[in-house]
């Protein structure tokens, strides 16, 4: 297959790394990858904040960017922009009465998985360990994220993938359905009680003993890494795509340094 | 849309208790310092929780009910003038009289008025939310007439001079030891020797409220349903008092607001199976109350309806906010809610608080009232309160759509736009073509050298402070995804 990557903006600047391990999966099950270079950004942050009209610009670049015949399926590595996509493209375009704009976008956004999605449903993974190579001898624990979880209803895609990872030591994360209080502009602008939510995500995550919590949106995973940071906490966030990625032979990179565990198989 | 009785051409926005005094993060910020109430509401809301999906899960057929619930809740909408009139004409002809009322003001005389006929100086009151919104106690009291609440939540805050924080267990922020403290110091003649103990403190509450039962000519209640195609009134409740204030009195005072209609007495039966499971975690409810107009020899001889609108047309006018009319007042929306889990109800300044209040308050108010048009703003988006609704409002997107009606409320009114409207319009610019994000990518090495050697940032300006009030940013990398791939993967080529 041809599959068009969107990186997505904060992952683009923030977390190379995690588009980078996405196109190396697709690589090694056979696929090949293409980077429409028109792309920026899903929008998501003025929807949500209400800012509709600056939303049109943005929204009307993604779609330019993705509305070719040239792949036959585009990925994000990221739930809440594959969700924003799929769920406010359409809406913005009608809120500026686009018609045409409406159409593009619901045809790009029909066609567009998150990574854990097409992994599972269109690509037909089941054992990442044995499909992928995928080994990370580490603790780890899961984060899901409220847009994957509830808007693209992803089920146990992303935690089944992880638990057939070869020597991962998976740890269930208590109250993981709770938001972690990221929420974009609503971690500025409620900042009290984004901190709140984030300092009982935090404690839940050290409960598990993990070294590492992951999940599949970069910017829960920002957030969590932030609040865990300035708390001095030695646990670090990774993105699942990272760890899929992982092999023996390659291993991720994780910065800081990371508590190495006797990894388990699960299997 | 089509009008409706007694509706004029503008909408009328809500009055009453519905406007927030401060906005939701001063007011939240004060509420979170709260170590107690936050201990009380993470308990009960966990408990609640548990035991909503435990008995939801028990239903093969839950998801078919919400749809169910949705879709009548919807053509209620669609019809609401016709099914007004209807109802009237079938309540009516049974010896009732119904009343209307614009807004808060309006239906708080009304009552007034109907309570002063009867010469009577007290009254006793079911738990009803129209009449908190309305503040209905407060006016009462002002014109010398004393309600006295008969549930038992609504009894401790009114003894406590306190204010409901939850719908449906408005004394959610309260413990046991709390509500002991509150009978010793405000219940004529209760035992000096209360202990905290939930029987004992049932039983002191109990003793106080029978003489008021016994001794009331009118009663005040709200409604959790009406049907139209028999004209007959519903009130849902656990504890039997309602039963007690509805059968009693001589003199029966419904408030309600115009949204609560169902068209036949079939559609009840979807929503008796909703509403208590979401609401309590109940298989079934208790006491389900219905009454049909006047009967001969039995119940009260004098039955009224106040019918109100404030603000309900305002947000039935509002096409994507409509749906908010379909709530039920379950209370699962804010069970599930993690702001309100940590807040409280207080901090949202309206009888409604949670998810369906921050987006029921500004639609009835009008965005433009003032500290209203902070609600929006106080949710995450994370949509837990959309999986628990049992009417299927999709509240994230009815917030995402009041927020942008802010925004737009606002332009061009400000002299100077604020921070937040120059961030958007530049992060505009920038993330609408690849090409400028590209080039803004450029920069990411000087935010490296902001970040210093311990490779994070804990400090920005302005808005973003609130990000480093408790977080850190990474340092960014050398190189954006962008580049590796132009470099490694276009180069290649
Ligand atoms: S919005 Fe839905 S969940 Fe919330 S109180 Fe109303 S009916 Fe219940």
């Amino acid at each position: 297959m041809r599959i068009a990557l969107f990186a997505t903006c904060i992952v683009d600047a923030m977390y190379p790394a995690t588009a980078q391990a996405t196109v190396k999966i697709l690589e090694r099950l056979g696929h090949q990858v293409v980077f429409p270079s028109g792309q920026a950004c899903c929008g998501q942050m003025h929807v949500n904040s209400g800012y509709l009209k600056e939303a049109v610009p943005v929204v009307a670049n993604h779609v330019a960017a993705f509305d070719t015949d040239d792949y036959d399926a585009a990925v994000a590595p990221s739930g809440s922009c594959v969700a924003s996509v799929k769920h406010q493209h359409p809406m913005v375009a009608r809120s500026c009465g686009d018609a045409a704009l409406e159409a593009r976008a619901t045809a790009v956004g029909s066609k567009t998985y998150e990574l854990s999605e097409l992994l599972v449903d269109v690509l037909g993974v089941t054992d990442a360990g044995a499909q992928l190579g995928s080994y990370f001898p580490h603790r780890v624990t899961y984060h899901p994220s409220c847009h994957g979880m509830r808007l693209l209803k992803l089920g146990d895609r992303q935690s089944r993938l992880l638990t057939t990872v070869q020597g991962i030591d998976l740890a269930e994360l208590p109250e993981a359905d709770q938001c972690c209080g990221f929420g974009g502009t609503f971690s500025m602008k409620n900042a009290d009680v984004s901190s709140a939510m984030l300092a009982d995500k935090t404690a839940n995550i050290a409960v598990t003993g993990a070294s590492l919590c992951t999940g599949g949106d970069a910017s829960c995973l920002m957030h969590i890494g932030g609040g865990l940071s300035r708390q001095g906490s030695t646990v670090k966030t990774l993105h699942l795509a990272e760890i899929l990625a992982s092999t023996m032979a390659e291993p991720a990179s994780v910065t800081g340094e990371v508590r190495v565990t006797t990894g388990k198989a699960t299997r | 849309m089509s009008t409706f009785l007694g509706m004029p051409a503008l909408p009328v926005y809500g009055t009453g208790n519905l406007h927030a005094a401060e906005s939701f993060p001063k007011a939240a910020h004060r509420e979170l310092g709260n170590a107690q109430l936050r201990a009380n509401l993470g308990h009960a809301t966990h408990t609640i929780r548990d035991k909503r999906l435990q008995v939801v899960s028990e239903l093969p057929d839950w998801e078919q009910l919400r749809d169910a619930g949705s879709a009548i809740k919807e053509s209620v909408m669609a019809r609401l003038p016709e099914l007004l009139e209807q109802f009237e004409a079938n309540f009516t002809a049974r010896g009732g009289v119904i009343h209307w009322a614009r807004d808060a003001d309006e239906a708080n005389q009304v009552v007034a008025g109907l309570i002063r006929d009867t010469g009577e100086t007290e009254v006793v009151k079911v738990k009803s939310m129209a009449t908190q919104e309305i503040g209905l106690n407060e006016y009462l009291e002002e014109q010398g007439i004393a309600a006295y609440e008969t549930d038992l939540a609504e009894l401790i805050v009114q003894l406590d001079h306190d204010k409901p924080s939850h719908i449906l267990v408005p004394a959610i922020h309260k413990n046991r030891s709390q509500v002991r403290d509150i009978f010793l110091r405000e219940m004529e003649g209760v035992d000096p020797e209360l202990t905290d103990e939930p029987a004992r403190l049932a039983a002191a509450a109990r003793a106080h409220l029978r003489r008021k039962f016994l001794t009331a000519k009118v009663a005040v209640s709200g409604a959790n349903f009406a049907l139209a195609d028999s004209g007959t009134l519903a009130v849902v409740e656990s504890e039997g008092n309602g039963r007690m204030c509805l059968t009693l009195p001589e003199t029966l005072i419904t408030v309600m607001g115009v949204e609560k209609l169902l068209p036949t007495w079939q559609d009840l039966e979807v929503f008796m199976q909703l509403l208590p499971r979401s609401s309590t975690g109940e298989r079934m409810n208790p006491y389900t109350s219905l009454w049909t107009g006047v009967t001969e020899g039995d119940g009260p001889r004098n039955v009224h309806l106040v019918l109100l609108d404030n603000g309900r047309s305002a947000a039935l006018a509002d096409e994507m906010g409509r749906s908010a009319l379909h709530c039920i007042r379950c209370s699962a929306c804010m069970n599930v809610c993690p702001v309100y889990e940590r807040t409280g109800g207080h901090a949202y300044g309206s009888t409604y608080p949670g998810p369906i209040g921050a987006i029921l308050s500004p639609l009835m108010t009008g965005i433009q009232a003032e500290e209203n048009s902070s609600l929006p703003y106080a949710s995450s988006l994370c949509g837990a309160c959309y999986d628990a609704c049992p009417v299927k409002i999709n509240i994230p997107d009815i917030l995402v759509h009041l927020r942008s009606v802010d925004v737009d409320s606002k332009r061009g009114t400000k002299k100077i736009p604020t921070q937040m409207d120059v961030g958007m319009k530049a992060a505009s610019w920038a993330l609408s073509s690849g090409k400028r994000l590209g080039l803004l990518e450029k920069g990411l090495p000087l935010g490296r050298l902001a970040a210093g050697p311990d490779k994070k940032i804990t400090k920005l300006p302005g808005i973003a402070a609130g990000w480093t009030q408790s977080r850190d940013i990474p340092a960014p990398p050398a190189q954006s995804f962008r580049d590796w791939w132009a470099k490694e993967k276009d180069g290649r080529k």
